[in-house]
C-alpha cells in the first residue's frame, strides 16, 4: 500500500487517537506542574472617628478573577505537587523514616499517607488476583472441559455473565449479598457467631471481599481462553503420554500446561492491565474507607464542587507510569521479536 | 472420542462435576438472586429477622396483598426517571459502535496491508493506548470542555468514547483483516480498481464477521463505562451506570435501595439477551488475539 492511500484510511482513526489519547496525556503532564491560583488578598483600613482605625483582610475578587483569566492554567509549580503530602509526600516519607524505630512502625506511618495506600491496594490486588483468576479459569476450564457437549454450551453462557456485566453492576449485586442483612451476609454472621459481624467493618476482610469480586469478575476470561487452547490440544501428544503410563495428573502437567502457556502469558498480560486500574468495586463495595485505588483517587479529585485538576492530574501521571513499568517487559519482547523478524 | 482409555475414574468424576456445579452457583445464582429479589420491598431483600423473607417475601404480601410487586421498578422508571439514562444510554452506544467501527475498519485494514515499519509502531503504540486506564485521561478533558462550552453534552462523551475504543478496536480489525487472503484485494488492483474501490467492493461483503465481533465488544465498552460517562456527563444527560451510582448516594439516606436494586436488574437485562445471541461471537472475540499469541 502506498503512503498516501494508507495515510487517508488511517487519518480518522490516527486522528481520533492523537487527539483525545495523546494530548489529554500532554495536558495532564502540562497541568501536574501548574497549581491554581491562590486568592489575591487585599488589605483595607477602615477608619471611623472616635473608634479608630481597623485593617481588614478580604479577597479581592477582582484581581483573582483577572489572575485566573489570564493565566488559566495556575501558576507553575514545578514537582511541588508531586511531592507534596497527597502524593509523593518525600518530606512526610522521610520523617517518618527517621523517626520510626522498626519496618512495622515504618510501615503503618507510610499507609496512612493516601498515596502509598492506594498504590498498597492496588498492588495487592494486582498481584493477588491475576494469578488466582488464571489457576481458577484453568480448573474451569478442565472441568468444563471434561462435561457432556450439551453441557458445554450451557456452562459457557453462564460463565460469561460475571465478565460481561457491568463491574459497577456486579460489584453492587455482590456488595448486596454480603450486606450484613443480605443472604450471605446474613449466613456469614450465623457462622461467626456474632451478630455485629460485618465483612465491611475491618480492613483485612474488606481486601478479602475486593479480591473475591476480582477473581469472579476476570475468572471467566481466563476461562474461554484456555477452554479454546484446550480444543487444540494435539491428540497424538497425549496418546503418546498414555502409551508410555502417564498417569492423568503426569498428563496434564507435561502435556496440556505446557500447550496452554503461551495463553496463560497473554491472559496474566492483559489481566494486569486491567486490575491495575481497579476501580469501580472500591465505588460499588462502598469500600474506600478500608481500600482505596489509584484510579479512585483521580476520580475522587475530579469530582464533587470543587475539582483538583492538577492534584487528579500529578495522580494520572503517576498511574501512568505505573502502567508502563507493568508493561515494559512485554514491549521489550515484541521489539526483540520484531527485530528478529 | 472417548477412548477407554480418557474415561475418567468415578471419584474424579464426582469432584469435576462438583466443582463445575460449584462455579455454576457462583457464577449464576447472584444474578438469580438479586432479579427476585427486585421484585421484593427493601424489608424482604434486606431482611433482619430471617433470611428465607426474600424468598417468600413475607412483608412484600403484607404490604402489597402478593408476594411479587413492582413497585421498586415504578419507583426507578417513573419516580426517578430512568428512561431517560436508559435512551441516553443507547444513543451512546449506538453512535459509539457505528463510529468507531466506520473508522476503525478503514485504519485496521491500512494497518493489516500496508508492509512499512510505521505499521509496527502504530500497533505499538496503540496498544500502549489499550494499556492505560481512561480515568487518567479525564483530567486533560475537563479544562478544554469546559473552555468550548461542550462539557456533560453526549456528542462530547461518544467521541471520546470512540478514541477510547480505537487502540482496541485496531488490534482486533487488524488481525481478523490479515486473515483475509491479500490476493482478493491484489486481483481487484490489477483489474484497474483504486485501493479503496477494491475495498469498498472486495473486502467489505467478506468482513462482516470480524466487524460484527468487534462490535459487540465496542458495544460493551460503551455500556459499561463508569469512569468516563461520570465525569463527562452533566446530570441530566447521565447514562445508565453513573445514574444508578448517582442513586446510591441519594437511596441510602432516603431508605429506597430498592430502586437501585430494580435499576440494575434492567441494566443487566441487555447484557443477559446479548450474551444468549452472540455467545459464540463474544468467545471468538475473546481467543482471537489469543490464539495467534
Amino acid at each position: 500500500m502506498k503512503h498516501r492511500t494508507f495515510f487517508w484510511f488511517f487519518l480518522p482513526t490516527g486522528l481520533a487517537m492523537l487527539l483525545f489519547i495523546a494530548l489529554p496525556i500532554v495536558s495532564v503532564v502540562i497541568q501536574s506542574v501548574f497549581a491554581p491560583h491562590e486568592a489575591v488578598l487585599k488589605t483595607v483600613e477602615n477608619c471611623t472617628p472616635l473608634v479608630g482605625c481597623t485593617t481588614e483582610t478580604t479577597i479581592d475578587q477582582d484581581a483573582t478573577r483577572a489572575i485566573r483569566d489570564a493565566q488559566p492554567l495556575g501558576r507553575f509549580v514545578g514537582l511541588d505537587i508531586y511531592f507534596d503530602r497527597a502524593h509523593l509526600a518525600v518530606a512526610e516519607v522521610s520523617e517518618a523514616w527517621a523517626a520510626s524505630q522498626s519496618w512495622g512502625e515504618f510501615s503503618s506511618k507510610l499507609f496512612n499517607l493516601p498515596l502509598y495506600r492506594a498504590l498498597a491496594f492496588t498492588l495487592t490486588f494486582t498481584f493477588i488476583v491475576t494469578p488466582l483468576l488464571i489457576i481458577f479459569g484453568l480448573m474451569i476450564a478442565l472441568a468444563v472441559n471434561s462435561l457432556h457437549r450439551h453441557l458445554k454450551g450451557f456452562m459457557i453462557f453462564f460463565s460469561l455473565l460475571p465478565m460481561i456485566v457491568t463491574p459497577l453492576i456486579g460489584s453492587l449485586i455482590l456488595f448486596w449479598m454480603v450486606d450484613s442483612r443480605g443472604v450471605i451476609g446474613s449466613a456469614l454472621v450465623a457462622l461467626a457467631g456474632d451478630p455485629n459481624f460485618s465483612l465491611k467493618a475491618s480492613t483485612g476482610l474488606t481486601w478479602v471481599m475486593l479480591i473475591v469480586y476480582g477473581v469472579w469478575h476476570s475468572a471467566p476470561f481466563a476461562f474461554v481462553v484456555f477452554y479454546a487452547g484446550l480444543q487444540t490440544l494435539p491428540k497424538d501428544q497425549l496418546e503418546a503420554a498414555q502409551i508410555d503410563g502417564a498417569s492423568r495428573w503426569q498428563q496434564t502437567k507435561y502435556v496440556i500446561i505446557p500447550h496452554l502457556m503461551p495463553l496463560v502469558t497473554f491472559v496474566a498480560l492483559i489481566q494486569l492491565m486491567d486490575n491495575f486500574r481497579v476501580f469501580e468495586p472500591v465505588v460499588g463495595f462502598n469500600a474506600s474507607a478500608h481500600a482505596t485505588s489509584l484510579s479512585w483517587i483521580i476520580f475522587n479529585d475530579l469530582g464533587g464542587e470543587t475539582r483538583q485538576l492538577s492534584a487528579a492530574s500529578a495522580t494520572s501521571v503517576l498511574t501512568i507510569l505505573g502502567v508502563a513499568i507493568l508493561l515494559s517487559p512485554v514491549l521489550v519482547r515484541t521489539w526483540r521479536d520484531f527485530k528478529g523478524k | 472420542m472417548a477412548s477407554k482409555a480418557q474415561r475418567m475414574p468415578t471419584g474424579l468424576r464426582i469432584l469435576t462435576s462438583g466443582f463445575v456445579l460449584l462455579w455454576f452457583i457462583l457464577a449464576a445464582f447472584p444474578f438469580f438472586w438479586t432479579l427476585w429479589g427486585s421484585f421484593k420491598v427493601e424489608l424482604d431483600f434486606f431482611s433482619i429477622a430471617d433470611w428465607t423473607n426474600a424468598l417468600t417475601g413475607e412483608r412484600t404480601s403484607a404490604t402489597y396483598d402478593s408476594a411479587f410487586t413492582g413497585a421498586a421498578y415504578r419507583g426507578a422508571w417513573i419516580q426517578e426517571e430512568f428512561w431517560r439514562n436508559v435512551i441516553n444510554t443507547f444513543i451512546v452506544c449506538f453512535f459509539v459502535v457505528c463510529t468507531s467501527l466506520t473508522i476503525g475498519t478503514l485504519g485496521g485494514y491500512a494497518l493489516s496491508r500496508s508492509g512499512y515499519r510505521y505499521t509496527f509502531w502504530l500497533l505499538i503504540t496503540a496498544l500502549i493506548f489499550r494499556a492505560m486506564p481512561p480515568i487518567t485521561l479525564v483530567a486533560g478533558y475537563l479544562l478544554p470542555f469546559f473552555e468550548w462550552n461542550v462539557w456533560g453534552i453526549l456528542p462530547t462523551t461518544i467521541i471520546v468514547l470512540v478514541a477510547i475504543n480505537q487502540p482496541f478496536t485496531l488490534w482486533m480489525l487488524h488481525s481478523f483483516f490479515q486473515n483475509i487472503p491479500k490476493e482478493l484485494d491484489e486481483s481487484a488492483k490489477v483489474d484497474g480498481c483504486t485501493q479503496f474501490q477494491a475495498f469498498r467492493h472486495v473486502i467489505v461483503p467478506v468482513m462482516w464477521p470480524g466487524v460484527i465481533t468487534t462490535g459487540l465488544f465496542s458495544f460493551l465498552l460503551a455500556y459499561n463505562d463508569f469512569a468516563v460517562t461520570a465525569m463527562l456527563l452533566s446530570e441530566s444527560n447521565r447514562t445508565m451506570v453513573p445514574a444508578i451510582a448517582a442513586f446510591l448516594g441519594t437511596t441510602y439516606t432516603e431508605g429506597n435501595v430498592m430502586f437501585a436494586v430494580a435499576a440494575v436488574v434492567s441494566a443487566t437485562a441487555p447484557l443477559f439477551i446479548l450474551v444468549m445471541f452472540f455467545q459464540r461471537q463474544i468467545v471468538s472475540g475473546l481467543t482471537a488475539g489469543a490464539v495467534k499469541g
